[in-house]
């Protein structure tokens, strides 16, 4: 007979070492499946020029060096604008239009959450509704609204379009719902705070897991604004599209290419590590009524 | 008898008005007292308003129309919807593609995210905390599944066809994004790793939520193991988290595009790979039939409407 060993969980439910084991074995292949491109396009953006020339190519770098970071500057000045134009152009969209969505999304989620006026039930159904299609669907119609209010080929068909995305107004008036009790804004009120206080000075403090959920889905947003129809002159265009650009030089640009998606994925990432108990914090708030 | 009803009459035209001129006043007097509230509302609103819910009319609109931006829309009925259901092979054979990518990234994505979040919840924090990460970093790093077309380069450069060719498993390198038979389930593959994303936290954070004594209960009830442990208390409990990740995995999955244009091309051969959205791309920024496109971005619309809704019926039915 065999017997397995069994051990009891913080619920008193019996497990099995052998079902433990088998759990750590899938997770740990997943995880390697999910960091291998990761960890693919680190390794090529430090590899020499020679070893990404090896046959048969290896996935690790041997002699690590930050020429590509360099040349990545170089290669892209025979292009029409300098390469630090473009991680410009990213960062500035990414931080105003992530600015300005958390601000106006707050401001909105706060009354959705708690005030009672009429329409508020149909605001909030039209954005939950919002939800259910993705940009493909609105992009036509986008085009046309942007070029009518002479946007084409500026930073705001991009950045004005961010403020008023969906996902964040929902976590956040779903986390004030949770999170503030209504006897707290009572009581301001009571004391003759105005609305605006109470908004800036009571629910904003209180709802600061909130501010860095909705900033980590407007980077995830904004930082990966690619090619687009809205932007035609050079100057204004995204690292996003540049590292398509380098990539389409095919294989010798295999190293530049890795350096700038490393580029791409590290602030994404760093801003992660740092704010992901916040987050998880928040989206406990973002299940779905019935 | 006539004159009552001529009073009767008169009493009935004058209500209408009369109401009316009370809703207003009693409308005005409502935005009155919630100005502050219509206030703070109104700029995201006035956005949300000109970024998306007009385009969505719009769009509906617009698809009864033939359109190339330069001229005035002509009215053309139902030419368009006609076009694309009898005369546009293309368009039939991106609405397969496009719910075969739905059907794979879809439920399979959403249920990757909810077996790594539910395998990681009972772990210690601080392994908890980096796999979350691992699993999480693909979906927010930008069009980092870029580096997938170099992995899958096409010639012997590229580190998959490498290692077949080190091993004689090939003889010559395969055109990974150019051969059809290879597209779809590359582009499957990556839209899985990408999508591990929203969702995946949304149901973390739901498991962390759940109460501890419900699990006490259950054991004392005679729950046995962890598949009854998750089936009658864990999904029941963290049944609003799972209608949310669905919404989130379903316009995902029916969104994807970018993937393929990134790593198959535009149009990617034979059209082996093309979606309803590279469809829509193709004719709305290559072609300029505004009329034509806006008449798929309808029909990708309804469909991902109604996915999600009749997705949503049967979700709420969980531990019913």
């Amino acid at each position: 007979m065999i017997h397995i060993k069994l051990h009891r969980s913080k619920s008193g439910i019996k497990r099995s070492y052998f079902a433990d084991f088998g759990i750590y074995l899938f997770l740990l292949l997943f995880g390697i499946f999910m960091m291998m491109p990761m960890v693919y396009a680190i390794s090529n953006s430090i590899k020499p020029l020679e070893e990404i020339w090896y046959f048969p190519p290896r996935f690790l770098v041997n002699n690590p060096t930050l020429e590509n970071f360099r040349d990545l500057m170089v290669v892209m000045s025979d292009s029409w604008v300098p390469f630090s134009r473009y991680i410009f152009n990213t960062f500035f969209i990414t931080a105003v239009g992530t600015l300005g969505h958390v601000v106006l999304a707050s401001l909105c989620a706060y009354v959705l959450s708690k005030h009672h006026f009429p329409g508020k039930g149909i605001l909030f159904s039209v954005v939950v509704l919002s939800l259910m299609f993705s940009g493909a669907v609105t992009q036509i119609p986008n085009f046309i609204i942007i070029s009518k209010l002479g946007w084409i080929d500026s930073y705001q068909a991009i950045i004005i379009p961010a403020f008023a995305s969906s996902l964040g107004l929902y976590l956040m008036k779903q986390f004030m719902d949770q999170m503030i009790p209504d006897a707290v804004l009572e009581s301001a009120r009571m004391d003759g705070a105005s609305e605006w206080n109470i908004f800036w000075k009571i629910v904003m403090p209180m709802v600061k897991p909130a501010w860095l959920t909705l900033i980590i889905f407007s980077i995830q947003g904004l930082w990966g604004t690619g090619a687009n129809h809205f932007i035609q002159s050079e100057e204004l265009k995204t690292l996003n599209y540049a590292l398509s650009q380098i990539l389409a030089g095919g294989i010798v640009r295999t190293g530049t290419g890795s350096a700038a998606a490393v580029l791409m994925m590290i602030v994404p990432i760093i801003v992660f590590v740092i704010s992901q108990s916040k987050i998880i914090e928040t989206m406990s708030a973002s299940g779905m009524k019935e | 008898m006539n004159k009552d009803l001529a009073i009767r009459g008169n009493a009935i035209s004058k209500k209408p008005d009369y109401f009316l001129k009370r809703r207003l006043e009693k409308g005005w007097k409502s935005i009155k007292k919630n100005r502050v509230a219509y206030l703070f509302a109104a700029p995201y609103m006035i956005l949300f308003f000109a970024f998306t819910a007009l385009p969505v009319i719009v769009s509906l609109g617009l698809g009864f129309f033939s359109f190339n931006l330069l001229e005035a829309p002509i009215f053309v009925g139902m030419d368009n919807y006609i076009r694309l259901f009898l005369g546009d092979d293309i368009f039939i054979k991106a609405i397969g593609n496009t719910f075969l990518l739905a059907v794979m990234v879809g439920p399979i994505g959403f249920l990757m995210c909810l077996l790594f979040a539910w395998l990681i919840n009972e772990l210690p924090k601080s392994l908890r905390t980096i796999l979350t990460l691992i699993f999480y970093a693909p979906s927010i790093s930008g069009n980092i599944y870029l580096v997938w077309g170099i992995f899958f380069n096409k010639d012997a450069y590229g580190y998959a066809n490498a290692i077949l060719l080190r091993y004689n498993i090939i003889s010559s390198p395969i055109l990974w994004f150019e051969n059809p038979q290879y597209m779809m389930p590359l582009v499957v593959v990556v839209a899985l790793w990408t999508s591990v994303g929203t969702s995946f936290l949304s149901f973390i954070a739901g498991l962390q939520g759940i109460d501890r004594t419900l699990y006490e209960a259950a054991a004392m009830d005679g729950v046995k193991n962890r598949w009854q442990e998750l089936w009658y208390v864990t999904l029941p409990s963290m049944k609003p988290q799972l209608m949310f990740g669905a919404v989130m995995s379903i316009t995902g999955a029916f969104g994807t595009g970018a993937i393929v244009t990134a790593l198959c091309g535009m149009p990617s051969t034979g059209y082996a790979a093309h979606t309803i959205v590279n469809h829509l791309e193709d004719y709305g920024s290559i072609r300029y039939e505004m009329g034509y496109a806006s008449a798929i971005a309808t029909i990708l619309f309804v469909i991902m409407i109604g996915t999600n809704i009749i997705i949503q019926k049967l979700l709420s039915k969980v531990g019913d």
